[in-house]
């Protein structure tokens, strides 16, 4: 890691919010987990914790200090430092304190307490996440120059994945329910990070039972060990791609 | 030192520099000045590589600045309004940038000492007033002896004991052979600080050319009143 990336992630730790935000996940994932009998139970609850909270925290949090280092941005400028190296130092730094944040607050428990594969799945579903929702952070921060916009884009991007995309999911499927799109369901839960992460978990557990002929044209592909690593791929792909087209953008943008 | 090779830079509609081409060399102390929104700040801030040109090139040292960041070891910038990380003291920004240019060996620490940063060193930048803020500025332009100084609006918010300190490093500057940029709205105080004067104008430069000949071409001795003259003729020649 480098100087700056250095200096960015000892700043986010300084910031009391990262530590709330350590604590709270550490509170509900102990609480959760140690009270439930049925780890099945306890997992399904953490899932529930988990798709909720880390993208919020991530993209919000995210987009907000990369607005308030605007001038720490702009002092770098005038030094001999590549803007890519600062970029790249702002994405290492919130990323390494978030996912340290969540893996103290939510990985220790869900290895304490669930310790299988699933509980492994869970650790590094939420590490995922948070590279994700924070390479969108970077994405809205790069495209809007006013800071109640990009926060406001920022809030966008976290409904739109979280609420709207399953509405949108749900209404097509009742407007198309003559056909068969199980094949075309599988195509667009790769388009939406929290769903991917949801049925990957999901599919884990013996609820998935409940969820009908779908559910096993999912379990036949990401159930087995090729849909499980394409799954993870196709999460990689969803901070990579984003965390590199803002760098595109920084690159290109007059500050 | 400085080359500007067909430079244009349009903010959407607004063409705020028009095909610059110009060079600026060793030696010169040239003042930039121009009305409001003439385009000298961007100027500046595409030799810094902040704003991006839409075409044409930027030379210093001969080498495309595109093509390396290593050009801006040489140069010392002072922000017209200097922004900085609100909870890093003075002491941390300093030591961050000495770690980042670690290369420099000789450091220049003057203005430091006759701004007695030393006593106000552990104090946030957040808490700063703005003349204070001005002086880190000068100190972090001057500290690792740069051969280009860029100053935008330097003395700007200084209080007269630190504005007259400020002008007489410049002076002392001036004199070892570097490139000093300087945009001030205060022509006055430009007077002893400049060999060149460039005058820009809706995103051109009106001319530029040394003191002793804009003197002798309006027959003035004092920018200000050479300026009001070449402005009432309405053109330089």
């Amino acid at each position: 890691m480098n100087r700056i990336a250095r200096f960015v992630f000892v700043d986010i730790l300084k910031n009391s919010f990262v530590i709330i935000y350590a604590v709270i996940l550490f509170l509900l994932s102990s609480s959760v987990l140690a009270l439930e009998d049925n780890s099945s139970k306890g997992v399904l609850s953490m899932l529930n914790i988990i798709l909720l909270i880390v993208p919020l925290v991530s993209i919000i949090f995210s987009t907000i200090y990369i607005y308030n280092s605007a001038e720490f941005v702009e002092l770098l400028l005038s030094q001999p430092v590549k803007r890519t190296v600062i970029w790249r130092s702002l994405f290492y730094g919130l990323s390494l304190a978030l996912s340290l944040a969540f893996v103290l607050g939510a990985g220790v428990s869900l290895i304490l307490f669930v310790g299988d594969l699933l509980g492994l799945f869970l650790f590094f579903i939420g590490i995922l996440l948070t590279l994700i929702f924070t390479s969108f952070a970077l994405l809205c921060a790069v495209w809007a120059k006013d800071k109640a916009k990009g926060i406001g884009l920022s809030i966008l991007v976290w409904l739109f994945f979280s609420l709207f995309y399953d509405g949108l999911l749900v209404f097509g499927m009742f407007q198309f329910s003559e056909y068969p799109l199980e094949k075309l369901m599988m195509v667009f839960t790769l388009l939406n990070p929290i769903d991917l992460s949801r049925i990957l978990i999901l599919l884990q557990l013996d609820v998935s039972a409940l969820l009908g002929y779908t559910s096993a044209v999912f379990k036949e592909f990401l159930g087995s060990q090729l849909g499980i690593i394409i799954s993870f791929v196709a999460l990689v792909l969803w901070f990579v791609i984003p965390y590199f087209y803002s760098l595109y953008k920084f690159n290109r943008k007059d500050l | 030192m400085i080359e500007f090779r067909n430079v244009v830079k349009n903010f959407g509609k607004l063409e705020v520099l028009k095909n610059i081409s110009t060079r600026m060399e060793a030696g010169q102390s040239i003042a930039l000045i121009g009305p409001n929104g003439c385009g000298k700040t961007t100027l500046i801030k595409s030799i810094l590589g902040m704003v991006k040109p839409h075409s044409g090139q930027i030379l210093v040292n001969e080498n495309d600045i595109e093509q390396s960041i290593d050009y801006r070891r040489q140069i010392g910038y002072m922000p017209q309004i200097g922004r900085y990380p609100q909870n890093m003291t003075i002491a941390q920004v300093i030591d961050m940038l000495k770690s980042l240019r670690q290369d420099q060996s000789t450091l220049d620490h003057e203005l430091v000492e006759s701004f007695k940063l030393a006593d106000i060193a552990d104090k946030k930048l957040g808490t700063l007033s703005g003349g204070t803020t001005q002086k880190v500025s000068a100190v972090i332009a001057f500290l690792f002896n740069p051969s280009i100084l860029i100053l935008d609006e330097p003395t700007a918010g200084l209080d007269p004991l630190s504005s007259e300190i400020l002008r007489d490093k410049i002076l002392r500057e001036k004199a070892g052979n570097k490139l000093i940029l300087i945009t001030s709205h205060l022509l006055n105080e430009l007077d002893e600080l400049v060999s060149h004067i460039m005058y820009m104008q809706d995103g051109r430069i009106s001319f530029f050319d040394t003191l002793e000949n804009v003197a002798r071409k309006t027959e003035q001795a004092k920018i200000s009143k050479a300026i009001s003259v070449i402005l009432k003729r309405g053109s330089y020649e």
